[in-house]
Order: C-alpha cells, then sequence, then structure tokens
C-alpha cells in the first residue's frame, strides 16, 4: 500500500489543526487543537513509515476482512480497562475528596471521561467490531468499500481521544452521555454514516438471502444513533475557532431532546447493539439456533417501537407536562414484554445444552449476561413509574441500576463475545486459559453483586432521608448530613468496581497470551472431557 | 406546521399507522408456513465456520 491520498489528506488536516491552535479564540480550544495537531502528526508518520512501493498483494473478494475486526478486539480490551479503571478511581473520590486533583482530574471532569470511556470507547468498539465480525458471516459476503472499515475504525478511535482529552481540558457541552462540543460531534456524524454505508453495503450485497437477526439489531443501533446523535447536537458555535456552542433548543424542550437521546442511547446503543451481539454468540458458542427465531423478531419490533417514547421517565416531577410524563412510564413499563420476551428467548437458546454453564466458563459468562438484562430492565421500568422514581430519583439507586446494566449485560456480553472471537480471529486453537475466564466471571460477578447491592442501600437510605420531616415540617437532615452517611457505601462501592477491574485486567493478560499464541498448561474444566475409567 | 398540528397528527393518523405496522409485523411472524422459514434462518450462524 502507497497510502498516497490518505497521507496528503492527512497532513492537510494536520496543518488545519496547527493553524485552529494558533488562531483559536479561547485557551482550551487552542490546547485541544495542539492535542489532534499532535495525533494526527503521529498517524502521518506512521503512514509513512508504512508506505511500501511493492505491487499489494490481490485481495480475495471472496474472504472476509477480519483485520478491523481484529483491531476492533484490541481496542475494545484496551478502552475497557482504561474506563472501568477511570471508574474505580472517581469512585475512589466521592469517597476520598482529597482525590480530586485540580483541574483537569477532578471529579466533574473524569465523570464523562469515565461514562464515555465505557459506554462509547469499550462498547462502541465491541459493537462495531462484532457487527462487523457477524454481518460477514451471516452475510456470507466481505465487508463493503475495500478500505471503508479501516476508515470506520481509525476515525472512532479519533473521536474517542478527542472526546476524552476535550473532557480533561474542561470542554464540554454538559449533555449527558453526548459531553463532546460540536467539531468533536461534527467528525463523529462523518464517522457514523461511513459506518452505516460499510454496514447497508455489506447487507445488500449478501450472498445468503434472509437477513439474520442480529443484523436488524446491529441495523437499527447503527440508524438510531445517527438520528439521535444529529437531533440531540443542534447547536450553534459562538466561533468557528473555539469550544463553545449552544444548544438549537432553551429549557423544557432541551431537557426532552437531552433525555429523549439519553435514553435511547441506553435503549439502542446499549441494548439493542448487545442483543444483536447474544443472537449471534450465543447460538455460536453453544452451538444450538436460537430458541425462537419468530420471537425474535417480535422482541425486535416491539422493543423497535416502545423504546423510542420511553425517555420522559427522567424527567418525572419538572416542568415537563404530566402527560408526557406519563407516556414516558407508561412506555417504560410496556417495555417489560420485549425485554423478558428476549431474555428468554437467550436463555431458552441453552435448552438441551444446559450442561454446558458447568463446563464452558464462556456460556456462563452469556448467560449471567442475560440473567443481568433480564434483572436490569426489570428493574428499570419499575423505577420509572412515578411513585417509586419519586423516592429513586437523583439518588445513587439510579446509579446502582445503571451498573447492574452496564457490567452486567453490556460488560458480560462483550466479554463473551470477545472470548469467542479471538482464538477464531487469530487462528489459535483455544484461549490461553480457560480457568482465567472462570476467574473472571467470578470476580465480575461478585463485583456486580456488592456494587448493585450497596448502590441500593446507600440510594434508597439517600431517598429516604431527603425526605424526612419532623413533626413540625422542617427537614430532618441536611444535604450534608446524607453525603456524610453514604461513605461506607462508597467505600464499598469502590471495592465492587475494583473486583470488576481486575476481572477485565485478567481478561486482558488472557486475550492477550492468546493474541501471543500461548497456551498455559491446566486441568481441562471438570466434566468437559470424560473421566478415564480405571482398568479392570 | 406549528406544534397542535402535528400533536394532533401524531395521536390520530401516526398512531394508527404506527399500531396496524406493529400488529402486521407479528401477524407476518406468525403467519402460516412461517415455522420453517424462520427455523432454516434460525440455522444461518450454525452454517458458517
Amino acid at each position: 500500500m502507497k497510502f498516497g491520498t490518505e497521507i496528503v489528506v492527512m497532513c492537510v488536516f494536520t496543518f488545519l489543526a496547527l493553524v485552529a491552535a494558533g488562531f483559536g479564540v479561547d485557551e482550551p480550544f487552542r490546547q485541544h487543537m495542539w492535542v489532534l495537531f499532535f495525533v494526527l502528526l503521529g498517524f502521518v508518520i506512521v503512514l509513512l513509515r508504512n508506505t511500501s512501493f511493492a505491487p499489494a498483494a490481490p485481495v480475495d473478494p471472496s474472504a472476509y476482512m477480519d483485520g478491523p475486526v481484529r483491531y476492533g478486539a484490541i481496542a475494545t480490551m484496551f478502552w475497557g480497562v482504561v474506563g472501568m479503571l477511570v471508574g474505580v478511581i472517581i469512585a475512589l473520590q466521592l469517597a476520598y475528596p482529597d482525590l480530586n486533583i485540580e483541574p483537569w482530574f477532578n471529579l466533574g471532569r473524569l465523570r464523562p471521561l469515565h461514562t464515555s470511556g465505557v459506554v462509547f470507547a469499550f462498547g462502541g468498539n465491541a459493537l462495531i467490531c462484532t457487527s462487523m465480525y457477524v454481518v460477514q458471516r451471516t452475510s456470507r459476503a466481505r465487508l463493503f468499500g475495500g478500505n471503508l472499515a479501516w476508515f470506520v475504525f481509525w476515525g472512532y478511535q479519533l473521536f474517542i481521544v478527542m472526546a476524552a482529552t476535550g473532557y480533561l481540558l474542561g470542554i464540554t457541552e454538559s449533555r449527558e452521555y453526548a459531553e463532546p462540543e460540536w467539531y468533536v460531534d461534527i467528525w463523529l456524524t462523518i464517522v457514523w454514516v461511513a459506518y452505516l454505508v460499510l454496514f447497508l453495503g455489506t447487507i445488500l450485497k449478501r450472498k445468503e438471502p434472509h437477513i439474520y437477526v442480529a443484523n436488524w439489531f446491529y441495523l437499527s443501533f447503527i440508524v438510531t444513533i445517527a438520528m439521535l446523535h444529529l437531533i440531540n447536537n443542534l447547536s450553534m458555535p459562538a466561533s468557528l475557532l473555539g469550544s463553545k456552542s449552544y444548544s438549537a433548543f432553551s429549557g423544557v424542550q432541551d431537557a426532552l431532546t437531552q433525555w429523549w437521546y439519553g435514553h435511547n442511547a441506553v435503549g439502542f446503543f446499549l441494548t439493542a447493539g448487545f442483543l444483536g451481539m447474544m443472537y449471534y454468540f450465543v447460538p455460536k458458542q453453544v452451538n444450538r439456533p436460537v430458541y425462537s427465531y419468530r420471537l425474535s423478531i417480535i422482541h425486535f419490533w416491539a422493543l423497535i417501537f416502545l423504546y423510542i417514547w420511553a425517555g420522559p421517565h427522567h424527567l418525572h416531577y419538572t416542568a415537563l407536562p404530566d402527560w408526557a410524563q406519563t407516556l414516558g412510564m407508561v412506555f417504560s413499563i410496556m417495555l417489560w414484554m420485549p425485554s423478558w420476551g428476549g431474555m428468554i428467548n437467550g436463555l431458552m437458546t441453552l435448552s438441551g445444552a444446559w450442561d454446558k454453564l458447568r463446563t464452558d466458563p464462556i456460556v456462563r459468562m452469556m448467560v449471567m449476561a442475560i440473567a443481568f438484562y433480564g434483572m436490569s430492565t426489570f428493574e428499570g421500568p419499575m423505577m420509572s413509574i412515578k411513585a417509586v422514581n419519586s423516592l429513586s430519583h437523583y439518588t445513587d439507586w439510579t446509579i446502582g441500576h445503571v451498573h447492574s446494566g452496564a457490567l452486567g449485560w453490556v460488560g458480560m456480553i462483550s466479554f463473551g463475545a470477545i472470548y469467542y472471537m479471538v482464538p477464531k480471529l487469530w487462528n489459535r486453537e483455544r484461549l490461553y486459559s480457560l480457568r482465567l475466564v472462570t476467574w473472571h466471571f467470578w470476580l465480575a460477578t461478585l463485583g456486580i453483586v456488592v456494587y448493585a447491592a450497596v448502590m441500593w442501600v446507600s440510594g434508597i437510605m439517600q431517598g429516604l432521608m431527603w425526605r424526612e420531616y419532623d413533626e413540625q415540617g422542617f427537614l430532618v437532615y441536611s444535604f450534608a448530613e446524607t453525603v456524610a452517611a453514604m461513605h461506607p457505601y462508597y467505600v464499598m462501592r469502590a471495592v465492587g468496581g475494583a473486583m470488576y477491574l481486575a476481572g477485565a485486567v485478567i481478561m486482558a493478560w488472557n486475550i492477550t497470551m492468546t493474541i501471543l499464541g500461548y497456551q498455559r498448561e491446566e486441568e481441562p474444566m471438570p466434566g468437559s472431557v470424560p473421566a478415564l475409567q480405571p482398568a479392570q | 406546521m406549528d406544534y397542535s398540528l402535528m400533536r394532533e397528527f401524531a395521536d390520530s393518523w401516526g398512531l394508527l399507522a404506527m399500531a396496524l405496522f406493529f400488529v402486521g409485523t407479528v401477524a407476518f411472524a406468525f403467519r402460516p408456513g412461517s415455522r420453517k422459514q424462520a427455523d432454516e434462518a434460525a440455522r444461518i450462524p450454525l452454517k458458517d465456520d
């Protein structure tokens, strides 16, 4: 590859970043453009060093394109460990405020780094790489558009780096899960449209007549995120060389747009996309077709039709009109049906193969993911009921709920998919160690249980303290007293998070050794090989 | 096109169209003879490596 065009285009953008670093109207923007300049410069240097004038080997058009999937699996693992580490750090900052290091590493700047790090960097990379893996194998077609997949991969990493460094520099739109400022948003839009073209193009040139249900889920995730991202980020920059922009909406409209986005980021990014993963990797790992394909179709349409309306439940008892709050609550409760339909469908795929739970820690991980999908999608609608929400809202209960979904469902199903894919992608006979997967499984599961249980106690206590009146109608507790009461729970939460992080580090080690081609000598899992009978 | 007009459309024809579409997808999924096709589709991932 000569990379001629790429190098020229990248040089132009590197120069533009340098110009913007010089002429930027505010200090954070100038710093951010220096970051961009050095990242792009590094990219140009790598491209220059990899230039080769030897004729490129012909591409076999029938072979699958797995290069970007391999890079994606590594990126998933890397960002996962980084994002979870930042999570443990901010958990400790809440418990021990002295750990807030001004100005770059205080909680206000690290929190979006954690949320975007785990949701978009870890989860996003997991979704992009598994979707590329699954769409090729269920369509029996190579990825569409030549190097487009590489553009999507590297473009998305650039988005992550710009978003993350922007948060640390104090650049933010202050919109939950949509903090990056306007210029980073525009870049993500370009990358996302390329991703849509890549995915749709591959589906269009498929050799398999039917579009497998996993691809439906992935496609709905890509299309909906494009729509949500565009509308929630409609804003006017104060200057084309500045880091500040103003939203197109104001007041309650702005709040509703934000939570329409925020909840559907949960619904379509953290649910629909990962359900696509479930519908491919669970049948593959247990080697059985999905329990009911027709149920999966109904699961899909019901989820699509209901989720999009659930956002207003984030704005109970606010200036949002009452009817809109009730609408959000009703649709959230109706979501019980597709969620549990999907959970049953995933779990029942194991019927006839339940013994694999004992012998295959990867199956165990996937089943735990589906179980947490069921539990958190039960808890969520319950919390959206106004009466429950009046206790749970703004408390740690919400944080516990989010983490049982994110660590339990999203994390575990991604781990399962990566464990499945890596030996196949690098042509290894098996993982480096299945025993380490068991360690990971237990550390992660116990970590989530500690985390969620502690946050229930802490959140309900917090909510009860806030609403405690004495007989004369005065509030019993000051806000600072409720904060002090939560200290032990904050410490325990950090312990739960650290356990989950430890599991992820073990996984990173296991995956690295698998990629390098090592196999750990160890006892096979009990039950996986028939026990030898003593000679009679 | 103002808010009231869109609101009126949303809770009348829009609602009806979406409800009918959803009922249609359920009916289509369970139409007679769909079981065989669904079973074949469910085997798509298992046919490959």
